[in-house]
């Protein structure tokens, strides 16, 4: 199992290496500095002192890969590239175009993050399940048919029509939460509320139809029919056998966004004003902070990559049908 | 009149031609007909196609540009306007140039804000003021608004039902004669909806469409149906200028992405070993970069870029439209991978089956091998993951315009319209009628896009045949 996991490791760092040369050529190759150092400081009527100087305020002004100025080691260190890309892997996220600590940054940001994604997660899950157990168990039957359009309906609304819907109906005609913003400790559950609803309701489209589909695929196995065969309950067939093993797909299927959920959500983080790290990435990408941008970039896939791992380890403990090699 | 074609309109008509490749082939293949003929029984998959070729026809209208020709002068000889129109602009032209001030509300006669007005005996009051079009032949809006409202609905809801009534009975006129039926007995089938395909759901769909078209567009002659923006633009033409934005998203990145992911699909699953490899990790690398952070950088990266060029875009129609260009490639780059997993996974099982055995041992080529025998038995793959992939894309078009990285802020879509109205949210009271409309369009469509791909997907998977 240890050495699995080592080798899975072993092969995500070619991965990661890839993403790195990806958005080191977005960033530093097709657009160099010097276009950057423009944008920020305005198209027009900019001299180059002022470029040259907004580039070595940032380091941008070093050669991209090979400094041939510099002396033994430092002919690589001393480059973009090494400053800025490779320092990415041990996380040393160096400073924003506009001069903070980007590590420092995340360190804060990401709890707000996790204070609405992982409380949808979890009342998503337990509400999804139960919407989709309930359609199985009455399939064919008008409950299932009116069920499965109304999925279909909701998956068709913009998730924007739930979110502005959502403020406008409890935050400004209800009065009952504010509609947007964040506080920090209790304070902030009157404000988690609201994403974690309208992020609820958006998604019962699809994940129900989805969920319900996983339990008919369960219902129609063989082990299924011998357990009624030998006389147990509808109810019980459902609860301890299909549910358990309908469970099984959904939670691998969840495992593989755990991570990312640090991230938080860029849509529903900016709409509803939660300082979390995804209103950073989009207040990064208006403010055109390219450090920024880049080191997101690189930590989402670093949590994508840790949630494929966790999600072919949770694929062997669940199922010992599945063999690790 | 001076046609224009912009790089997007060239793909469309690239698409038109490939579709009518695709439906002329398809016609002679039983295999690929049989399908299409199941989708054709089902009644809601019709009415969602009617639905679809209704947008479809709109989005095409909107894709011939030219630059209208203006009143020529005897000194300049032929003079053409600068701004770029399109067929569907020409017809919308009283829509299009019938503009007020600024917002006002479905219906209304008045504006939406008080400004000073200048009173007959020279005195100036703050009052709403009338609209210079909506409802501008009423004398008294106040009591006459709703008695004439209600008489230009009814008038077009008449006249929509009489043409439908004309279309249902050609439509009875040609079943009888494809049956060999007399009209009643065709009238009677039709009614009690016993054709095998499913008929009487397009006929009801196409005449409610019809009837609705019908009291809008006589409505739309004297009032903002949908009301106006915040530059006084009608909303009803700015909802059916983005019907072609949605459109080119929804199936331009599917046809950016489709020969990679097709080829690299079917390497990987047919040669293995390093090809394999090297295949896997392209995808694997590509998945894991989070989407919308590399549809922003590259988005920031052209804007950069276009910033940098300005000169060499002739206008600003152009440049919107590489954009709109751009965003389908960057979109088509992030989602390339879930179809190519899928096809490598089938070619996997493909390549061991009888037939391809047979194919290698008589000598075929690689090449042919996979373009003969391979392709033709993904397609159904191909076929399921465009239908479902549309809808979600024009979806994400929205929320992408809504974070500044989506579409152009001058193209005219959904997204833009949302994200304009936003803004207007904290008004009191609140402008809605932007956002309403861009809801309902797009709803429409998706709607219609997800009911349209479930048929298809039955139709076409052959696990879910019987």
């Amino acid at each position: 199992m240890i050495s699995y996991i080592l080798r899975r490791i072993a092969y995500a760092f070619p991965i990661l290496v890839g993403v790195n040369i990806i958005t080191f050529v977005l960033f530093f190759v097709v657009n160099t500095p010097d276009d950057m150092a423009r944008m920020q400081l305005g198209m027009k009527r900019v001299d180059d002192a002022a470029i040259s100087k907004w580039k070595e305020e940032r380091g941008y002004d070093k050669p991209i890969l090979w400094n041939t100025n510099a002396r033994s080691v430092e002919r690589i260190t001393d480059t973009i590239f090494f400053q800025n890309s490779v320092k990415l892997f041990v996380f040393d996220f160096g400073r924003s175009d506009s001069g903070r600590d980007i590590g420092y940054d995340i360190s804060q940001r990401m709890w707000p993050s996790l204070a609405i994604t992982v409380p949808s997660l979890i009342i998503g899950l337990l509400a999804y399940i139960t919407f989709g157990l309930t359609l199985a168990f009455f399939r064919g039957s008008y409950v299932d048919v009116s069920g499965v359009v109304l999925c279909v309906v909701m998956m068709s609304i913009s998730s924007l029509f739930y979110i502005i819907g959502g403020q406008y109906l409890i935050g400004k005609f209800l009065h009952l939460v504010p509609i947007s913003g964040y506080d920090t400790g209790l304070n902030a559950v009157k404000f988690i509320v609201l994403p974690v609803l309208v992020g609820l309701v958006g998604g019962i489209g699809a994940s129900t139809r989805w969920y319900r589909t996983i339990f008919l695929e369960e219902m129609g196995k063989d082990y299924v029919r011998t357990a009624k065969a030998k006389g147990l309950s509808e109810t019980r067939v459902l609860y301890q056998h299909v549910l358990m093993n309908g469970l099984i797909p959904i939670l691998t299927g969840v495992v593989v966004i755990l991570p990312s959920l640090f991230i938080g959500s860029l849509i529903v983080e900016s709409f509803f004003a939660i300082p979390g790290l995804g209103s950073y990435t989009i207040d990064a990408i208006s403010a055109q902070d390219f450090a920024i941008v880049r080191s997101m970039v690189f930590l989402g896939s670093v949590l994508y990559i840790i949630g494929l791992i966790l999600t072919d380890i949770s694929y062997t403990l669940v199922d010992p049908r599945v063999r690790l090699n | 009149m001076m046609p224009v074609i912009f790089i997007t309109d060239g793909f469309i008509f690239l698409l038109v031609l490939m579709v009518s490749g695709y439906i002329f082939y398809a016609r002679r293949h039983e295999h690929l007909s049989a399908p299409w003929r199941a989708v054709a029984c089902r009644p809601l998959a019709m009415s969602a196609a009617i639905i679809l070729i209704l947008y479809i026809v709109i989005g095409l209208l909107d894709s011939f540009h030219f630059h209208a020709k203006l009143e020529a002068t005897e000194s300049s000889g032929e003079v053409y306007s600068t701004e770029v129109s399109s067929i569907l602009d020409l017809m919308l032209e009283d829509l299009r140039n019938n503009t007020e001030r600024t917002y006002s509300a479905p219906l209304a006669t008045y504006a939406f804000s008080k400004e000073m007005l200048d009173l007959a005996d020279g005195k100036q009051v703050r009052d709403y003021p009338r609209l210079k079009y909506g409802g501008a032949h009423l004398t008294d809006p106040e009591s006459e608004r709703i008695a004439d409202i209600g008489k230009h609905v009814v008038v077009g809801l008449v006249c929509g039902l009489m043409i439908s009534l004309l279309l249902s009975s050609l439509l009875v006129l040609f079943l009888a004669k494809g049956h060999e039926l007399s009209f009643k007995q065709a009238a009677l089938k039709l009614c009690r909806n016993e054709f095998v395909v499913a008929w009487t759901a397009i006929i009801i769909t196409i005449s409610l469409i019809i009837t609705v078209a019908c009291s809008i567009y006589n409505l739309a002659q004297h009032y903002h149906v949908f009301g106006t923006d915040k530059v006084g633009q009608d909303v009803l033409y700015q909802s059916i200028k983005s019907i072609r934005t949605g459109l080119v998203i929804g199936t331009l990145t599917t046809l950016v992405m489709l020969p990679f992911a097709i080829m690299m699909g079917l390497m990987a699953g047919y040669f293995r070993g390093w090809i394999d490899d090297v295949i896997q990790y392209l995808y694997t690398t590509l998945n894991s970069i989070p989407g919308v952070l590399l549809i922003a950088a590259s988005i920031l990266l052209l804007q950069v870029y276009i910033g940098n060029h300005a000169d060499d875009f002739n206008s600003i129609e152009e440049r919107a439209d590489l954009r709109l260009l751009f965003l389908c490639i960057i979109l088509g780059i992030t989602s390339w991978t879930g179809l190519c997993r899928l096809l490598r996974a089938e070619t996997l099982k493909l390549r061991e089956i009888d037939y391809v055995q047979a194919a290698q041992a008589f000598g075929v080529s690689n090449l042919s091998i996979m373009l003969r025998h391979l392709l033709p038995n993904v397609m159904h793959i191909v076929m399921i993951s465009i239908v479902i992939d549309f809808s979600g894309l024009v979806l994400a078009e929205a929320v992408l315009s809504y974070i500044n990285i989506g579409v152009d802020p001058s193209t005219n879509s959904w997204g833009n319209m949302i994200n304009g109205a936003r803004l207007e949210m904290a008004r009191e009271p609140i402008v809605w009628w932007s956002l309403a409309a861009a809801f309902i369009f797009m709803f429409v469509l998706v709607l219609a896009a997800n009911l349209f791909s479930d048929a298809v997907r039955d139709a076409f998977d052959p696990r879910l045949r019987h």
